[in-house]
């Protein structure tokens, strides 16, 4: 990339975090809500803990591997929200006039989603280490948390990017959200799998990503180093960042015709 | 009621079923979520039946539906608010103020078509439940009481959420309807009965009216009713308290010339 484009997106990036900064409501309730999910479910399904098999002892442990996928999805909606007003307003197509690259844009759009789904990450991980959850990876797997939480920040805002370029819509993105949330209940959120009483719901989950990134972060908690189960989750946050930004490239390429 | 009232009443409840019933954005989202929401606990959280201490006679389906039965009564109340927001926004609710002669007639009215959209919702989730495998224990009387319990926590959610709509006037006003509900349910014994809850959790359920609703529409539904009376009681008083909560905000809206 030459120093151009760059200059550009660094523009962009910095409109981006900062119109995301400059929302103290959608802030808060990216935080507030999954720490409150969080506190609910961790007294809620305490006794789950009891059942034969579980892997904690404590199922706040086990539960605080949702907030960060719950973190990914506020950030699909911020960046999706975010692109569709640009639409809406007629400034994609302002800067439709300016030699500004594609991938500048698509860059900047996602910088303040990702800036927030980082902070939403350390955050989630400071509450749940001071409210004596366990973390059986130690110091070494922080950063290797917070990366998969980018990864996964990154995979689900493309997603959002992507509604909001096929939509030209703010509303279809928060109308989208649902949809995220349907994903995140129908996976092994409250329960591990092999844990689950019913064969279609244990065969709904084992097909849906959401539970091999939640898997993937509950091993840095529970069992220390699983490589396994880390290469699942990146691979699928990598798999979904991957068709994510693509294809919100192709959309972009269609929304921003030069004529 | 007079016959004039009674004909406002019902003219603004058949309105609001109309709308709700012949607008996918309005229905869909209303009788899918409650679905979503029994798919996702029986489905995914069932084997918690297996903790030491959970006995429930029905089984987790029924123990989860009836939790899933007052969230579809209580939101059901909700989304009648947003209704009545609507309706303020667009200016509807400035000419029906005009044309009734007895404000309050357009209140019974909201209610009676929250009643509807409870009672659909009410009928798809229990088909499911049904469907899903779901044990009755209860007898008939039981049942009625379950679900007049349901649809007592439907009218006291729409008092509510109109209090709500009638004083702030927009639909921006959302959150602040549906939030407090949606934690009043969330702090109760949803998955797990109330000794297993464990923490501030538990301590907040103790205290929480929902709890008590929670034991009895179990109770009612396995077949060994539990606390009704307080139940119904306690549905009875929050009736109260939001009607005039909600009469409060009609004064606000008469006064504010929407």
């Amino acid at each position: 990339m030459s120093a151009a484009p760059l200059a550009h997106s660094g523009l962009l990036v910095r409109r981006s975090i900062l119109r995301v900064a400059r929302q103290p409501a959608n802030i808060a309730f990216a935080f507030a809500f999954p720490l409150l999910l969080l506190a609910v479910n961790a007294g809620g399904l305490d006794a789950a803990t009891a059942l034969p098999g579980f892997p904690s002892g404590s199922y706040l442990t086990f539960a605080l591997a949702v907030p960060f996928i719950q973190g990914g999805l506020f950030a699909a909606l911020t960046s999706g929200q975010g692109l569709g007003q640009d639409i809406e307003s007629g400034f994609l197509k302002r800067l439709a006039l300016t030699p500004l690259t594609r991938s500048s844009l698509l860059a900047g759009q996602l910088a303040g989603s990702l800036a927030l789904g980082t902070f939403q990450a350390a955050v989630f991980l400071a509450v749940g280490l001071s409210a004596s959850a366990g973390f059986a990876a130690g110091i070494a797997g922080v950063p290797v948390l917070l990366a998969l939480s980018i990864v996964i920040t990154l995979g689900f805002s493309s997603v959002g990017a992507l509604v909001a370029l096929r939509t030209g819509s703010g509303e279809a993105v928060q109308g989208m959200f649902p949809l995220f949330f349907v994903f995140l209940f129908l996976s092994s959120m409250a329960m591990p799998r092999d844990l689950i009483q019913h064969d279609w719901f244990r065969t709904i989950a084992t097909y849906n990503p959401v539970s091999y990134l939640l898997e993937a972060i509950r091993s840095l908690l529970i069992s220390g180093w699983d490589a396994e189960a880390l290469a699942l989750g990146f691979g699928c946050a990598a798999g979904i960042a991957v068709l994510g930004v693509t294809g919100a490239a192709l959309s972009l390429r269609t929304r921003m015709v030069r004529t | 009621m007079s016959a004039r009232s009674r004909s406002v009443a019902l003219a603004v409840a058949w309105r609001g079923v109309r709308l709700t019933f012949t607008t996918p954005a309005l229905i869909l989202p209303m009788l899918t979520f409650p679905l979503f929401f029994l798919a996702a606990f029986a489905g995914g959280i069932s084997g918690i039946e297996r903790a030491p201490g959970f006995d429930f006679a029905s089984g987790y389906t029924a123990f989860v539906f009836v939790f899933v039965l007052l969230q579809s009564a209580a939101f059901g109340g909700v989304f009648t608010g947003f209704g009545i927001a609507r309706d303020f926004e667009s200016g509807f609710a400035r000419r029906l103020m005009l044309a009734a002669p007895r404000r309050a007639a357009i209140l019974a009215g909201y209610a009676l078509s929250g009643l509807a959209r409870a009672a659909a919702t009410m009928a798809v989730a229990t088909a499911a439940a049904l469907v899903g495998g779901m044990q009755v224990g209860g007898g008939g009387v039981d049942l009625f009481g379950m679900y007049a319990l349901a649809f007592l926590v439907n009218v006291a959610a729409t008092l509510w959420a109109a209090g709500v709509a009638m004083r702030l006037r927009t639909l921006q006003a959302g959150p602040l309807m549906q939030v407090p509900v949606f934690l009043v349910l969330l702090l109760a014994p949803v998955y797990v009965p109330l000794d297993l809850l464990a923490g501030w959790v538990h301590a907040l359920a103790q205290v929480n009216p929902m709890t008590v609703l929670l034991k009895a529409g179990r109770g009612l539904i396995s077949g060994a009713p539990a606390d009704v009376a307080l139940a119904f009681a306690i549905a009875a008083a929050l009736i109260a308290a939001f009607a005039a909560w909600a009469r409060g905000g009609l004064r606000s809206a008469e006064a504010s010339g929407a």
